[in-house]
């Protein structure tokens, strides 16, 4: 990853330090904590779930009874994926002046808003809940994380919609990359599978009509809303060594790149995602043809599976690296989506397998790119490349190493 | 609704606000220091007890206001 440009760009860049992945947490419908996700992707969704709801998850594991009244839905996710990664990474223990925290979402506490606005309808402005503000902003997840660790470095919020987990560990990586943080814990959270984020998602008709999440199928009809959380925790490579800490996998390039072109709709043949994807390889120094497989964005709308096929396709050539998407299996988390996907895309470095993408029956004949679909497909060491692309034209990509190349 | 009655409303409302036991509520209970209370839960608390007493309470009233006991006859004098 670097951290200085090239006068003529990437090429010829200050290469920063290098940026290990040293800890795992996440919060999806498919399974909470590594173990169980993985198993979740790779095993086909129950039929007619429209919504991807996260079940079984206790939040009074994380929140005691006042705090838990006081805290979203979607700050529950944060915190809990942010600190079973942070478990997962053993004693990572920084220097809490050198410690972030970066996280992404697309709304925030949507389901707090919700209600509170009900409660102004009824009861009146007096009856709003005083909590309604630190309970709904976007940031909160973040902040929630950084108070109860006491990390005191950069703890921000990264807010690009359905590319949000993607930047949000890109933003955390380079952290660590440019030397400010020795830790930095990047992820995204999202929790909006409310009456108004249904609604308005049916009536842009993004929503899928058939309630079938079916990335790169010819008969997709949009997505399916889910919710969650993803959180890696980010370590300066030297550090995380020499502490003897277990290595899943090297951040080694991320890039985020704007379409410029549309508020929903991607630009003409994917080119803001290719230029996204060439980014983030030339920020990890490597050539396309070196990519062992992508984790898609892959959301299951006609626009955005053709849009992203044709960018992977221009930049890896046919039919290019195996490709997958776990949003057949966890439907779209929106701005957890990315960050959620490269907790996927980790585990396949771990357990050597892509996930199928579930839902996939017939390919989609315009889309030419070899989608893993049915089981789970070996997986040929080599870099990963994880996509994400949100409303507003926003891109983002990370690619990822197994730990000893 | 005599004295005894209306403690008991009151101490309910702090015990679901303020998550506390009840047997904490006493009159001599410091919100911030016993009770772990912020001046948002206080905001929390308040409305609550405007809801069950259906009263209102000013802003400015509760200035001082930092036990229960300092709480509970702000709220009786207004019933």
């Amino acid at each position: 990853m670097l951290t200085g440009w090239g006068p003529s760009g990437p090429d010829g860049g200050t290469p920063g330090r290098r940026v290990a992945v040293t800890g795992l947490g996440v919060v999806s419908n498919a399974g909470i904590g590594p173990e169980r996700f993985w198993e979740g992707l790779c095993r086909p969704p129950e039929a007619d779930e429209r919504e991807r709801r996260v079940s079984g998850f206790d939040a009074s594991a994380w929140f005691g009874p006042k705090e838990l009244r006081r805290v979203d839905r979607s700050t529950q996710f944060a915190v809990a994926a942010a600190e079973m990664a942070l478990a997962d990474a053993g004693e990572v223990d920084p220097d809490p002046a050198r410690a972030g925290v970066v996280m992404g979402t697309g709304v925030g506490g949507l389901s707090t808003l919700e209600a509170q606005i009900e409660i102004l309808h009824d009861q009146g402005p007096r009856r709003v809940s005083p909590f309604l503000i630190p309970m709904m902003m976007a940031n909160r997840g973040a902040a929630a994380i950084s108070m109860r660790l006491g990390w005191r470095g950069p703890c921000e919020t990264t807010v690009t919609a359905c590319a949000a987990g993607t930047h949000g560990i890109a933003n955390a990586a380079r952290l660590v990359a440019t030397g400010r943080c020795q830790a930095v814990i990047g992820g995204g959270a999202e929790a909006a599978i409310t009456p108004i984020g249904m609604a308005g998602f049916t009536n842009m008709t993004a929503l899928s009509s058939s309630g079938i999440s079916r990335p790169f199928d010819r008969d997709r009809d949009g997505f399916v809303l889910g919710e969650g959380a993803g959180a890696l925790v980010l370590e300066d490579w030297d550090r995380a060594v020499s502490r003897g800490a277990r290595i899943y996998a090297e951040l080694a390039g991320a890039a985020s790149t704007a379409d410029a072109h549309d508020i929903v709709a991607p630009s003409p043949g994917g080119a803001g995602a290719a230029a996204c994807m060439e980014l983030a390889l030339a920020d990890a120094g490597l050539p396309a043809v070196a990519v062992s497989h992508i984790n898609a964005h892959g959301t299951s709308t006609p626009l955005n599976d053709a849009a992203e096929a044709e960018a992977i396709t221009k930049v890896f050539g046919t039919p290019g690296p195996p490709v997958t998407s776990i949003k057949g299996v966890t439907g779209h988390s929106l701005g957890a989506a990315g960050a959620v996907e490269a907790v996927a895309a980790v585990l396949t470095i771990v357990r050597r397998q892509i996930p199928p993408t579930a839902g996939l029956v017939n390919l989609d004949p315009e889309i030419h790119l070899d989608v893993v679909s049915g089981s789970p497909r070996e997986w040929v060491p080599g870099p990963l490349v994880s996509n994400s692309f949100g409303f507003g034209g926003h891109n983002g990509s990370l690619v990822l190493l197994p730990p000893d190349q | 609704m005599d004295n005894e009655a209306a403690f008991d409303k009151f101490k309910s409302c702090t015990v679901e606000v303020l998550q506390v036991k009840p047997e904490q509520v006493t009159p001599d209970a410091r919100f911030a220091d016993d009770l772990d209370a912020d001046s948002l839960d206080l905001v929390e608390l308040v409305m609550a007890l405007e809801e069950a007493f259906d009263i209102t309470v000013d802003e400015s009233e509760l200035e001082g206001v930092e036990t229960v006991e300092q709480a509970f006859s702000l709220i009786s004098s207004k019933l």
